[in-house]
Order: C-alpha cells, then sequence, then structure tokens
C-alpha cells in the first residue's frame, strides 16, 4: 500500500515537473539617476534541482530601436561580458548561479541607457520558459513618486473641510454662551415680567437645536395669535 | 411637488454615477488599442492587457486628486441632502447640499481644465480623447446645475 503511494507520488511529480516551464523574474521598471550604479536582478524557479550547467543571457533593447543585443552570458560557470558594445567595461556579473540568481551591475548610468534588458534563464533540462524584461529609465532628478501630491492634495481639502466643519459649530456654540451671558447679565439689572420670556429663551439658547425649535414655536404661537 | 423631488434625486444620482464613471475608469486618451489616463497606461496585445502605471507627471497627480474630491463632495452633498430631507425647517433652502455640490462642480472643472490644458500633444491622428474624459467635462454642467436647484428648492411639507 505504501509502496504504490509513494510510486504513485513519484509518477505524478514526474508528470508535474515536465508539464511546467521555467519561471524567470525580474523587476518591472529601474529608476535611476544619472551617474549612479544600478542593479539588474534576475532569477527563476524550476521543479528541477539547479544543474551545474545553468545558463544566463542578458539582452538589451534600446528605446527606440527595433532588435535587441546580447550583453551578457553565463554558461558553464563562467561570466562572459560584452567587449564592444555600449556596455563594455561598465558591466558587472553580481549574482549567483548556484542560488538562481543572474544579477548584473550596471556602473555609471547615462541617458543613452533607457531601454529594456532582458533576462533568459534555463536550468537544464528545464528549458522551456519565457524570458523576462525590466525597463530602465535615468533621470536627472528623481521625480515625485505617483500619488505623493494626489494625496497631498485630497488630504489637505478634506482636512480644511473637516477644520471649518468644527471653527462653524465652535463659533455658534460660542455665540450661544455670549447670548447667554448677555441676557442672563439683562436680568440681573432690570427686574422679572417681560424678562422673565427673556430667562426662559435665555436657557433655551444653550442648544442650538432647541434655539431653532424655540423660534418655531414662537412662529406658531405669533400665527395663533393672529388668527385669534 | 413629489415630481420636482424625484427629478432632483435622479439628477443628483446621474450625476454621481457620471463622476465614478469618470474617476475610476482608465479612458481620458485613446489611441488605438491602447488607453492611458487617469491611473494607467495600458496597452492590449493578444488579447492580453499591458498595463504600467502613467508618468508622475505632477499635473496629473493634480488631476487624480481633483477628480477624487469632486467624486468625494458630490456624495456627501447627497448624504447631507437625505438628512436636510427630513430635519430641515419648512420653508428652508438646502444651502449645505448646494456649497457641496457646487464646490464638486469647481473641482471637476478645475480637473478637466488641467487635464485639457497640459496634456502633450498628439503624436498623429489616432489619438483621441476617451469617454471618461467626455464624462467629466459633462459632469461640470451637471452638478453646477443641480448644486443651482438646491440653493432655490425651499422644502415645503
Amino acid at each position: 500500500m505504501l509502496s504504490v503511494l509513494a510510486l504513485t507520488s513519484v509518477v505524478l511529480l514526474g508528470i508535474v515537473s515536465q508539464t511546467t516551464a521555467i519561471v524567470v523574474y525580474t523587476s518591472w521598471e529601474k529608476h535611476a539617476l544619472v551617474g549612479t550604479d544600478v542593479r539588474l536582478s534576475c532569477s527563476f524557479f524550476s521543479w528541477q534541482w539547479t544543474s551545474p550547467d545553468v545558463t544566463f543571457s542578458w539582452q538589451y533593447r534600446a528605446d527606440g530601436a527595433k532588435e535587441g543585443i546580447s550583453i551578457f552570458h553565463f554558461a558553464g560557470g563562467a561570466p562572459y561580458q560584452d567587449s564592444k558594445g555600449p556596455f563594455r567595461d561598465r558591466l558587472e556579473f553580481v549574482g549567483n548561479p548556484s542560488r538562481r540568481d543572474g544579477s548584473i551591475l550596471i556602473k555609471n548610468v547615462d541617458f543613452g541607457d533607457n531601454g529594456t534588458f532582458t533576462c533568459d534563464a534555463k536550468n537544464p533540462p528545464d528549458i522551456a520558459g519565457h524570458p523576462s524584461s525590466v525597463r530602465l529609465l535615468v533621470f536627472e532628478k528623481v521625480p515625485v513618486q505617483a500619488g505623493v501630491i494626489t494625496g497631498a492634495i485630497i488630504g489637505v481639502v478634506l482636512g480644511l473641510l473637516i477644520l471649518i466643519v468644527a471653527i462653524y459649530y465652535l463659533m455658534r456654540f460660542l455665540v450661544a454662551r455670549r447670548v447667554f451671558s448677555l441676557s442672563m447679565s439683562k436680568h440681573g439689572k432690570k427686574g422679572k415680567g417681560k424678562e422673565g420670556s427673556q430667562q426662559k429663551q435665555a436657557s433655551a439658547v444653550m442648544d442650538p437645536a432647541k434655539l431653532k425649535a424655540a423660534a418655531s414655536e414662537k412662529k406658531k404661537q405669533e400665527s395663533r395669535r393672529e388668527k385669534k | 411637488m413629489l415630481a420636482i423631488l424625484l427629478a432632483t434625486l435622479v439628477l443628483h444620482l446621474t450625476d454621481l454615477i457620471i463622476l465614478f464613471v469618470s474617476t475610476c475608469a482608465n479612458a481620458w486618451r485613446k489611441h488605438g488599442d491602447a488607453s492611458y489616463d487617469l491611473w494607467y497606461a495600458c496597452k492590449q496585445s493578444n488579447g492580453d492587457y499591458e498595463c504600467s502605471v502613467t508618468g508622475d507627471a505632477d499635473w496629473l497627480q493634480a488631476v487624480q486628486a481633483l477628480m477624487v474630491l469632486a467624486t468625494i463632495f458630490s456624495l456627501i452633498s447627497f448624504i447631507i441632502f437625505l438628512c436636510q430631507l427630513f430635519t430641515l425647517v419648512k420653508g428652508g433652502r438646502f444651502f449645505f447640499t448646494a456649497v457641496f455640490q457646487v464646490l464638486a462642480s469647481l473641482f471637476v472643472m478645475s480637473g478637466a481644465i488641467i487635464y485639457t490644458v497640459m496634456s502633450p500633444a498628439w503624436k498623429n491622428d489616432s489619438e483621441t480623447y476617451g469617454y471618461a474624459f467626455v464624462l467629466a467635462w459633462l459632469a461640470f454642467p451637471l452638478t453646477l446645475i443641480s448644486g443651482f436647484i438646491y440653493i432655490v428648492l425651499r422644502k415645503k411639507e
């Protein structure tokens, strides 16, 4: 029973490893300042063990060019740099093939290095797969990151909105308190009678909602008196 | 009376939907199969979409912010309208609602103007403005009219 299970799992693994291909990973885009060094990373996933014949090759296609040129190749355990092309003496292999890392370092980038770098990795017998590309963008000064200005504008406007609403309610509260203190002082100087109704009003204005209710009540009372 | 209320509500909802679509759909400029702005630059190749984030242009981020703010303000105005419908004194005007709706229309106008003025010159004839751009310009007069209606509208029993 156990041997049958082991056999089926080995067969399945064999089938799976033959149907899936090698998957190469690079970054999507790389931003760099003029004159700096930029590291283009490339790694892969494969169901096979890392073979000693693993190969990495890098191609470069400039912006606007139709075809790419080969700039780097790693095979048989040794790296081979391009000694005639635009990257001579500027390319360095900083990867670790036994750890499935085929990254390269380009020193002293310039505006002419704008373009697409394609990494293709092969891990025999796993050789079928898509190469992966990374775009290099060289800037004179680092641009503001996408979304910073957007977030700033939205945050400032919403903050102002909340501030204005808070100040509005604060002013209403303060005005109501001032009216309360004014009518209290009037009540202290004169006496009762008419001021009795004012005192009622003064206690009502502590709550602005009740102020509105009092005003509408007064209007209703006046309209009733007019009707009478 | 009820007809006016329903018409106003329908207009406000239409504004809200137009603002949402214009802000979220990524079709302010079209070039054949590729659609650009407001958030991505997408190209269609072999039935697969290849999208990259649009360039970090400052004016584009300002347009993004203004469109989002216009949508938020229109939404707030709608909620305040529903609140004021039940709490307003008889004969009162919907000032709070109108303020937010007019502000939303101003934001949409600013966003559309900035985009129209600052978008780069077209390289060839196959570049056109997309439907999201048209919707943004449509949203501006609709929200303004809706705001003015709220200023004039009075609450009756």
